[in-house]
């Protein structure tokens, strides 16, 4: 890394770090229905919202009525969606004509995006209508982080209350999620994102003559500019972790990401809530170390991600480097970025459940794709989606927790609670579901020749496409070794299969866990209480994170990744 | 008293090896197998093996027949090994089983019509009998089942429970009444109501018990199962998807094989945690085994692991913290009496205490005040109750009283004293100060000075409890004496709380303060009025000699009843569960380096750049994958010892005894088989 | 169903403040604030025509041109229909061909010594307006010929081109493709 590059890295961390404090403070309060400084326009706004929908702001939820209220609103706004998709050509806001969707297609747009995942097997630009993408796509952006988040919550108030069922209200969370935190971070950084050329208008598309026209086998004198508005969707797509791209490049299109400085932008919204939820949950549990221990392990292990990725691309292409083209492998990014903003945004994208690139992951080196690749094998913790992060992270910590208490001669506890037998199917559930569906439906893909001929690339490489994409919908991450084509019936169904259970199989064991955790009695530390807050445990829970995400898919990646790594540099 | 714990049976000894080697081909029975998911996998994986080898065999598979068949026979052994290691535990147990089960065949009893010396009785087998029966026992008479003597007194020989060889007295009423069955009275005859039918006696729940026939798994055994069963699928899924997987390299790598099935099987029973579920029945019978030796009997796993968890330890001090025997060592005259006033008063009042505190002010006034006195003719015994909390005795009528001092000045009082000496106080709070009881004497209305009696610690109890305090337990003692006293024990025994003057509801009522809080609490206690606070603690130690109340209330019995045994238990319970934690750390610890002696094996033929991987230069791909395997398999017997020791428990902080124990069986879990496989694989391609 | 009142009545009200209000606030202060910015930074001629974007990359193969970056756009390079990069694999054949063609044609044209990663490798949106100035650099002696300049004259040009690291520090510095040649257009008007 030059100089410049190691200043931007560390001055982002700097500025990640001085924010997550008080943000994550701020969302305590938030969810604890404390006073906070929006708190006199948003109180009237709430309360109103309330009384139209019929919900009792103070009446708490047990967690099945918790988890039934969660299934039922993302199921009515797949449902939503799906219409949308299928109707986009009777719709307005239509300025290109675009047709409907697919039926499997939207099938797995809907999915893709009510489950936080923004896997998209479809080209933005070229097919959905601004319609579809503000009150389709955008509008599933805020409300899956919204659930995302609230499930979050809710697990902290189980690991936090004592002898209760209740676990909040899913609804008053869900919109104190939106109201609160989601909207406002957008409003200000949509703004912000316009000033640096993120375009946002509801023109039709422009057409511009060619300074040079394109001849050869055909003749090109003018190209279309799609328009749209880009920048409310850029914010909360990565404030949310969502992802998806209102253009098919995603974060690498000017118009999403035109600057350095966007870029950075960008990757601290992406980080930014999944870093805070670390200290809310630290403050709610009346435990701050126990928040920056979560948070140092997902750093630690994220930095690491970070520098191998930039030392596999800065090495270069050992065989573009036979043709006279020394350097760093700059297949597939964009000049702008330097390779420490690709590196990082790459790393950022696939730690949490975002998904956005600006970078092509798929002509990444072996070696750097095989990192944000771990990353989301690693079932979405280092840092994680908003909410799924923390709540998937906490299930990790009960599992280590429960080796460690064991090791140690002692019925194995965390924050006080007991963890039993109920706790360990709940975890093992929330952590293991999405390994399971990376194995099983990449193994299928491997038997049906139409998965195979999707690949867009041969061999071991060919492989991990099929890995990262089935790694991606069952993380809900989202982003793709992009050269794979998606939009076959394949594709689009396993695909929703996986968003869809990879994404609400944990949330209702987390649910589940949150109400069995809530139901039980504290147990006060004494001497022989494993801390869980300190750096032996902290090292603990990041060794069992990646032994576990290297157990099961380490065969996989040798025959992937690993394989190609070692013949591109022989 | 002699005492014998049970003779620890080395585990190589051929009464039990014999019996465990046939055992481990009996468990291979699905239906026995079945309880342990993970090795009940492997005897599926197992047995396809043994299907490819046939086809190797009839060349329907390409593979050579020596490897299928090596490998068959090795995932069969790894089944073996662990059926092994759970037949040699229980087996230790089995052995001593047998030996009590002599006791209960062949018994016959008297049972009486009428509850009462002389009524005639019918001569019934034991198993006939039934609760609330009443049986008379006489000398030589083996007692037929448990009970409670409800007439007579009888010496009574409990060896066989106990080991221990001297008789104990059994008596009816009081905190001795209780028999148990198989025990033998040796002199006069006693008359029993049976409390318990047959086959839930006593002895039959410890046979039970130890032969582990009844063994429940615990919570945390079935925590750790769930952790196991989940981590073996996703491990069987591992290798489902290797097999597409290899398919489409082959296809597009235009060379190799894809994975054969007898790899696949080969490698799911590599990754698959079988080391931790081969020995994980074997720890928890070897656990209760263990406390068996040092004659305790857990009447449930759940008791032991609960022990390993306590917070809160409840001691009596006498016995416990304090030699049982109180001396007195000064008498001290108050409100101008004299010394030897005093010391004829505290005699006259202790002539009838048969207490070693009384016989010791006994002794001290005929040793240092030279006093002779005989029983009066007319005395009238006034013994110790927990209302009065006074004794002593009434003789040509006056009363002499001795107690503590609250007790005996509202008794003087009671009887219209008008003055209390004025120095009494002082004097009393210098004793208790000082750590002994201030025992007040008085006679009539007249108080006439304080007996000092001294507590004796026991020798060592201060690092006991030292080390109590480094595992996180919180010990409080509990005492009937007053609050000065018991500080001044307190802080000599060096114990983190007492609870003085303790009635019955205040023991019931800090146990149940301490669970509200959240603790684990355990208590150790033996009379009838312990008995709704051992209910009531989450770990009750009972001691043998202790009532039957008592025993049944507790889910833990100590033989020798000695109450500083729950340091013990609580020792065993965190081996118990640390032994699983560290096997399970080491199990997974153990797949990284499979992983890199198979992984390059079995696809080395796709891609040969692969060969990088195999750090352990291993020779071949067969024999990388032989070695893989029987390295899965030996570590299991070679585990064994361990598991049926425990992992050593030192007492220190939980962060270093993580660090500690992760250092040995996580980092140790990654380099020993890098070390076996290595040194297997030497061996293995000399011979190819 | 209890749940089910709250479930459509908060699908329905989030729909229109986030899908509907949401954007339509920051659409109307980016168009009274960031006016052309929100638009799509778009370059005009003297006339006031629309002409192009300052974002979007256009397709240049003429020796007389810079050359952007390679771009891997369907139908035709630089289609800003169809934004994407290449997603070629790093092993891929077909990928190190089409590698190996780029640098032919560079060489072809004169340049010799090492060629600059980004002139043959295709950018990941199909769309990069800029490349690095190495890669300018080292065209500047073809476009000097095509176009009868002076080196130094073009040099100038390219230095005057060339954005810095934003704000000192971000990204890299980079040479936006589109404005430089309409300078040099300008500058043979």
């Amino acid at each position: 890394m030059n100089l410049y590059e190691w200043l931007e890295t560390i001055l982002f961390f700097i500025v990640l770090l001085a924010m997550v404090k008080p943000f994550g403070a701020f969302m305590a309060r938030v969810y604890q229905g404390d006073k906070t400084f929006l708190s006199p326009v948003l109180v009237p706004c709430e309360n109103l919202l309330y009384r139209v929908c019929g919900v009792e702001r103070d009446e708490e939820m047990d967690w099945k009525r918790y988890a039934v209220g969660l299934l039922l609103f993302n199921l009515l706004g797949g449902v939503a969606l799906f219409s949308i998709l299928l109707l986009q050509h009777l719709l307005p806001l239509n300025p290109q004509k675009l047709p409907a969707f697919s039926w499997h297609l939207a099938l797995n747009t809907a999915t893709s995006f009510m489950s936080n995942t923004n896997w998209q097997n479809y080209a933005g630009e070229s097919t959905t209508s601004y319609f579809t993408q503000m009150f389709g796509l955008a509008v599933q952006n805020f409300l899956s982080s919204a659930t995302g988040m609230v499930v979050a919550i809710a697990l902290i108030r189980g690991f936090v209350r004592k002898k209760t069922s209740a676990i909040g209200n899913f609804w008053v969370d869900l919109t104190r999620s939106t109201l609160y935190i989601l909207l406002p971070l957008s409003l200000v950084f949509a703004i912000f994102l316009v000033s640096q050329g993120v375009i946002q208008n509801f023109s039709p598309y422009k057409t511009v003559p060619l300074v040079q026209p394109v001849t050869g086998t055909t003749t090109v004198k003018e190209v279309t500019i799609p328009m749209g508005p880009v920048a409310s969707q850029e914010a909360i797509k990565e404030l949310g972790t969502n992802g998806g791209g209102f253009f098919n490049a995603n974060s690498a299109h000017p118009f999403e990401n035109p600057t350095p400085l966007t870029n950075m932008v960008e990757i601290f919204l992406i980080l930014l809530i999944p870093g805070a939820l670390t200290q809310t949950f630290g403050r709610m549990a009346g435990n701050p170390r126990q928040g920056w221990a979560l948070l140092a392990v997902m750093l630690a292990i994220l930095i690491f991600a970070m520098g191998v990725l930039y030392w596999a691309e800065s090495a270069g292409n050992p065989l573009v480097a036979k043709l006279g083209v020394h350097g760093i492998n700059m297949e597939g990014k964009d000049t702008r970025f330097s390779l420490a903003g690709s590196s990082l945004f790459a790393v950022a994208t696939t730690g949490t459940s975002c998904g956005a690139v600006n970078t092509m992951h798929d002509s990444l080196t072996p070696l750097g794709g095989l990192m944000p690749l771990s990353l989301i094998l690693l079932s979405e913790v280092i840092f994680g989606g908003v909410g799924t992060g923390l709540y998937t992270m906490l299930a990790f910590v009960v599992i280590a927790v429960f080796i460690a208490g064991l090791m140690i001669g002692r019925t194995p506890e965390f924050l006080g609670k007991k963890i039993e037998v109920r706790e360990m199917w709940l975890s093992m559930i929330t952590v293991l579901t999405s390994g399971i569906l990376v194995l099983v439906f990449s193994g299928i893909a491997m038997m049906v020749p139409s998965a195979v001929a999707s690949m867009a690339n041969p061999g071991t490489h060919g492989l991990s496409e099929v890995l990262y994409a089935f790694a991606s919908m069952s993380n809900n991450n989202g982003s793709a070794f992009a050269g794979l084509n998606g939009n076959t019936v394949f594709y689009n169904l396993t695909g929703a299969l996986c968003m869809s259970i990879g994404r609400f199989a944990p949330i209702v064991a987390s649910l589940a866990m949150a109400g069995s955790l809530a139901g039980k009695k504290y147990v006060p530390p004494s001497l022989g209480t494993l801390p869980t807050d300190k750096a032996p445990f902290a090292l603990w829970l990041a060794l069992v994170i990646l032994i576990v995400g290297a157990l099961t898919f380490f065969p996989a990646l040798a025959l992937g990744p690993i394989a190609e790594q070692l013949m591109m540099i022989r | 008293m002699s005492k014998h714990a049970p003779q620890p049976i080395s585990i190589f000894d051929p009464r039990i090896m014999r019996p465990a080697l046939v055992d481990s081909f009996k468990k291979l029975d699905p239906r026995a197998l079945w309880r342990n998911p993970v090795m009940f996998a492997v005897e599926i994986a197992s047995a396809i093996t043994l299907v490819t080898f046939v086809m190797s065999l009839t060349g329907a598979n390409k593979e050579p027949a020596w490897f299928t068949g090596l490998v068959s026979v090795w995932l069969w052994l790894t089944v073996i090994f662990a059926n092994f290691s759970e037949a040699l535990a229980e087996g230790r147990g089995k052995a001593r089983a047998a030996s009590l089960r002599k006791t209960r065949t062949n018994v016959t009893a008297k049972r009486l019509k009428k509850p009462e010396f002389g009524s005639s009785y019918e001569t019934v087998p034991a198993p006939e009998l039934r609760k609330d029966d009443y049986i008379l026992v006489e000398a030589n008479d083996l007692i037929a089942g448990d009970g409670d003597v409800i007439a007579g007194a009888a010496l009574v020989n409990e060896s066989a429970i106990t080991g221990e060889s001297a008789p104990v007295v059994r008596e009816s009423g009081g905190d001795r009444s209780a028999v148990t069955g198989g025990t033998t009275v040796i002199a006069n005859a006693i008359i029993v109501r049976i409390t318990a039918n047959p086959g839930e006696t006593f002895l039959d729940r410890m046979i039970s018990l130890i032969e582990g026939a009844k063994r429940r798994k615990t919570p945390n055994e079935v925590a750790l199962e769930v952790l196991l069963i989940a981590l073996t699928l996703v491990f069987l899924l591992v290798c489902a998807n290797l097999s597409p997987l290899s398919i489409y390299s082959v296809k597009a790598a235009g060379q190799g094989t894809p994975v054969s099935l007898t790899i696949l099987v080969a490698l799911f029973v590599c990754l698959a945690p079988t080391t931790i579920a081969a020995l994980l029945p074997a720890i928890g019978i070897a656990g209760m085994d263990r406390l068996f030796q040092k004659n305790v009997i857990a009447l449930s796993g759940r008791a032991i692991e609960a022990a390993g968890d306590v917070n809160v330890l409840l001691l009596d001090k006498t016995g416990t913290i304090t030699l049982g025997n109180r001396e007195a060592v000064a008498f001290v005259p108050v409100g101008g009496h004299t010394e030897q006033e005093v010391a004829e008063v505290a005699l006259m009042a202790s002539l009838t205490d048969e207490t070693p505190e009384g016989r010791s002010i006994v002794s001290l006034a005929k040793s240092k005040h030279g006093l002779q006195l005989a029983l009066p003719a007319d005395a009238e015994n006034i013994p110790f109750s927990a209302d009065t909390r006074l004794s002593g005795l009434n003789t040509d009528g006056k009363q002499y009283r001795k107690g503590a001092a609250d007790s005996t000045v509202a008794f003087a009082k009671g009887l219209g004293a008008q003055s209390i000496p004025a120095n009494l106080g002082e004097v009393v709070d210098k004793i208790a100060r000082a750590g002994a009881t201030p025992l007040v004497v008085s006679r009539d209305t007249e108080i006439l000075g304080v007996v000092n009696l001294k507590d004796i610690i026991k020798g060592g109890i201060q690092e006991r409890f030292q080390q109590l305090r480094s595992m996180g337990i919180r010990t409080v003692m509990i005492t009937g004496d007053n609050p000065l006293t018991a500080a001044a024990i307190a802080a000599e025994a060096q114990v983190d709380d007492f609870l003085a003057q303790a009635k019955p509801e205040d023991k019931l009522r800090l146990i149940k303060e301490n669970q509200e809080a959240g603790y684990m609490v355990a208590m150790t206690g033996d009379g009838t009025n312990d008995a709704p606070a051992l209910a009531q603690a989450d770990v009750a130690v009972a001691m043998n000699t202790g009532t039957q109340p008592a025993r049944e209330a507790a889910n833990i019995i100590d033989l020798d009843s000695n109450p500083t045994k729950l340091l013990d238990i609580v020792e065993v319970g965190k081996q118990i569960l640390m032994t699983r934690g560290n096997l399970t750390t080491f199990s997974i610890s153990n797949d990284v380096a499979k992983y890199f002696a198979i992984i390059p094996a079995m696809m080395l033929s796709i891609y040969p750049q692969l060969e990088t991987l195999n750090i352990m230069r291993l020779a071949t791909p067969l024999s990388a994958i032989l070695s893989a395997v029987i390295f899965n398999a030996v570590i299991i017997p070679l585990l064994v010892p361990l598991a049926l020791k425990g992992t050593k428990f030192r007492p220190m902080p939980a962060e270093k005894l993580l660090i500690h124990n992760l250092l040995i069986y996580g980092v140790g879990g990654m380099v020993a088989p890098f070390v076996g496989i290595k040194g297997i694989d030497l061996v293995v391609a000399s011979f190819l | 169903m209890k749940e089910l009142k709250p479930a459509i009545l908060l699908l329905i009200i989030f729909t229109i403040i986030c899908g509907g209000i949401y954007p339509a606030v920051v659409s109307g202060i980016a168009s009274v604030a960031f006016p052309n910015k929100a638009k799509g930074s778009l370059i005009t001629d003297k006339s006031g025509k629309e002409i192009g974007s300052s974002l979007i990359g256009q397709p240049f193969s003429d020796p007389k041109y810079f050359w952007p970056r390679p771009s891997a756009t369907t139908e035709f390079p630089y289609n800003p229909l169809a934004s994407g990069g290449s997603n070629l694999g790093p092993t891929n054949s077909a990928y190190l061909k089409t590698v190996a063609e780029r640098v032919k044609a560079i060489k072809d044209l004169g340049v010799s010594g090492t060629i600059p990663a980004d002139l043959v490798q295709a950018s990941a949106s199909g769309l990069d307006p800029h490349i690095s100035p190495e890669a300018a650099q080292v065209q500047i002696a073809r476009i000097g010929k095509a176009r009868g300049l002076a080196e130094d004259t073009v040099r100038k040009l390219v230095a005057a081109h060339t954005e810095d690291r934003q704000l000192g520090i971000l990204g890299n510095p980079r040479v936006n493709v589109l404005a430089l040649n309409l300078e040099l257009d300008k500058l043979a008007q």
